[in-house]
């Protein structure tokens, strides 16, 4: 029997939709070298969630995190903070971790374990644990089913990923100078946010002649490593209303959707297909709108390719012009759907996806932060002048989708809304 | 019983318990490559699984397969993470479909092969080889010794059929 292409039927009772929101969002700074451990950056941005949120440390009774042994336990971060929890769990994962942990909240309320959850990201990914494999887990000893790649130098998630990235450009006739726009775009973005910790604007020739990586990376094809930490604060809409900052509803959400044969996804092909392909079949029925309902996205930059493989997959261009659609103009602030405004993993700081949906939730609020000047009524009176240094915010944001990538074979993703 | 080796400064270990990769691995010691093939549907799977996942079934044989097929995908690596690899670059990482079972039971699927481009002893190819290569290039299995009972199976450019006129690149060398 045929490992299937099936359709998927995952189809959610329509009441799901807008019953949840994210209330809070918060994060450290961006760095390489922060100076602390995973702990205090992490009660550091679980905090500044929280008084995002307008909640209290007794307000907050749910806590999940997401790691890959490099980061600290709810427990810590939650008995700095005085919270009594009723729940929490700490998961082994890094990309596509946000949204699925997000559905997991939501179904943690449904179910009545608790009523208002943080999550939380906190990595020294610069100056301890290199997500590129980069030191002391380089050389670590090689036992069992990962001699299958390890053995032959196959390692780091650009090398893993590269065989889905050249076989796109083979099969579709990509071009580099195509894919390079992604980071061309991301950087306008990040040049636009005082927080991003790269805000130089790079050209394609910048991207073309940086050194190679593995084929088809060149250097500035990967994003950042940086040490930080990212919250999200997750609740009922019912108890949203009573929250600070203005309504951004959950309108669907997928979790670690995969290809089949995730112990070697390559067995199955086309392997320039991504999970996006199946998670799309997922979302978009249950978030009841379809991609051109989509005003901005956060498609996961961890190299230029995943933003264009994932766009492609969920449908925002037809398979095989994903080439194109980034380098339309499409992607970039000013364009029809500005993807990653923070500048994104290539250019704000690499937190495994939740800035993404940080920054969506900022841009639903209509107050993303960045350098236009605060009124008198202490908004931010933004002036959609996208110049360098300049404004982020785009105008009129009403629905935004988040792309969260594990892996070639592994998708997350969310849809939210203006309330 | 466990077996330990070490390939390029690199340790590499098959577990005691860990069965279907010691017979892999020992097949391929023997320069025999060999693929657990399914009791019940009869298809072949690579990298070895505990069950079938074509139909689930547990019990399996070990069948010989033909060492020869094509390239499907590559990565040339400039930058290597691991030390074993620096001073090694460029090398190139395969995934090669093998003609046997190739576009079965989709016109999808292959068994997909991975290794890297080395030379007729199993060493990693220089540089002058790895310019050669592409998608579509014809190849042929080879290995690296690393202990008794392991060597790595490894890819090598099939000289004894003809290649096709051109293979597909990467644009920038």
């Amino acid at each position: 029997m045929p490992l299937p292409r099936q359709e998927v039927d995952a189809t959610t009772p329509k009441y799901l939709r807008d019953k949840y929101a994210i209330v809070g969002v918060g994060e450290t700074t961006y760095t390489r070298g922060s100076g602390r451990t995973t702990r205090a950056l992490g009660t550091w941005a679980v905090r500044n969630a929280m008084l995002d949120a307008g909640l209290k440390p007794s307000d907050i009774d749910g806590m999940l995190s997401y790691q890959g042994g490099d980061s600290t336990s709810g427990t810590f971060i939650s008995g700095d903070l005085g919270m009594r929890l009723n729940f929490y769990m700490d998961v082994m994962g890094g990309g596509s971790s946000t949204e699925a942990l997000i559905g997991i909240a939501i179904g943690l309320i449904e179910a009545g374990c608790c009523k208002v959850v943080a999550i939380f990201r906190s990595m020294n990914g610069y100056s301890q644990v290199r997500i590129g494999g980069t030191g002391a887990r380089s050389a670590a000893p090689i036992v069992g089913d990962i001699l299958h790649n390890r053995a032959y130098g196959w390692q780091s998630a650009g090398q893993s990923f590269a065989p889905t990235f050249m076989r796109h450009m083979y099969d579709y006739g990509t071009k580099p100078e195509q894919v390079a726009m992604v980071k061309v775009a991301h950087s306008h973005h990040a040049s636009n946010n005082p927080k991003a910790y790269y805000k130089k604007r790079f050209t394609v020739e910048d991207v073309l002649s940086s050194r190679f990586i593995c084929k088809p990376l060149h250097l500035l094809d990967c994003c950042v490593e940086t040490d930080n930490a990212t919250a999200i604060i997750v609740t009922s809409a019912e108890r949203a209303r009573d929250c600070k900052q203005p309504l951004v509803l959950i309108r669907g959400v997928v979790g670690r959707c995969n290809k089949p044969r995730l112990d070697m996804h390559y067995q199955h092909g086309p392997i320039s297909t991504v999970a996006g392909y199946y998670a799309r079949q997922i979302l978009w029925p249950n978030a009841g709108v379809g991609p051109e309902d989509i005003d901005i996205t956060g498609s996961y930059d961890a190299f230029t390719f995943t933003t264009m493989l994932q766009l492609e997959d969920y449908g925002f261009c037809k398979k095989g012009d994903g080439g194109e659609y980034v380098s339309s103009g499409a992607i970039q602030l000013g364009g029809r759907r500005p993807n990653n405004t923070s500048g994104g993993h290539l250019c704000e700081g690499y937190t495994h996806g939740m800035n993404m949906v940080i920054e969506n939730t900022r841009q639903l609020r209509h107050d993303a932060d960045d350098s236009c000047p605060v009124g008198a009524d202490g908004k931010r009176q933004h002036t959609y002048d996208y110049r360098e240094g300049g404004c982020r915010q785009v105008k009129n944001v009403e629905v935004s989708a988040n792309l969260g990538w594990a892996n070639p074979s592994t998708a997350s993703s969310m849809v939210m809304r203006r309330g | 019983m466990a077996i330990r080796g070490e390939y390029l400064g690199m340790g590499l270990t098959v577990d005691e318990l860990d069965v279907e990769n010691l017979e892999y691995f020992r097949h391929c010691a023997e320069h025999d490559f060999h693929l657990q093939a399914c009791m019940q549907c009869g298809r072949l799977r690579y990298p070895p699984t505990t069950a079938c996942p074509w139909c689930a079934a547990l019990d399996s044989t070990w069948k010989r397969v033909d060492g020869r097929g094509t390239v499907h995908s590559y990565s040339e690596v400039h930058h290597a993470i691991q030390p074993a690899f620096r001073g090694k670059t460029p090398y190139l990482i395969l995934l090669v479909d093998l003609d046997t079972q190739k576009a079965e039971p989709t016109p999808d699927e292959a068994l997909r092969v991975v290794g890297n481009l080395c030379t007729s002893d199993g060493q990693l190819a220089p540089a002058d080889q790895v310019r050669r290569v592409g998608i579509g290039t014809r190849v042929r299995m080879v290995f690296s010794d690393v202990a008794p009972g392991l060597s790595l199976p490894q890819w090598t450019i099939d000289e004894t059929v003809s290649q096709p006129a051109s293979v597909w690149r990467y644009p920038q060398e």
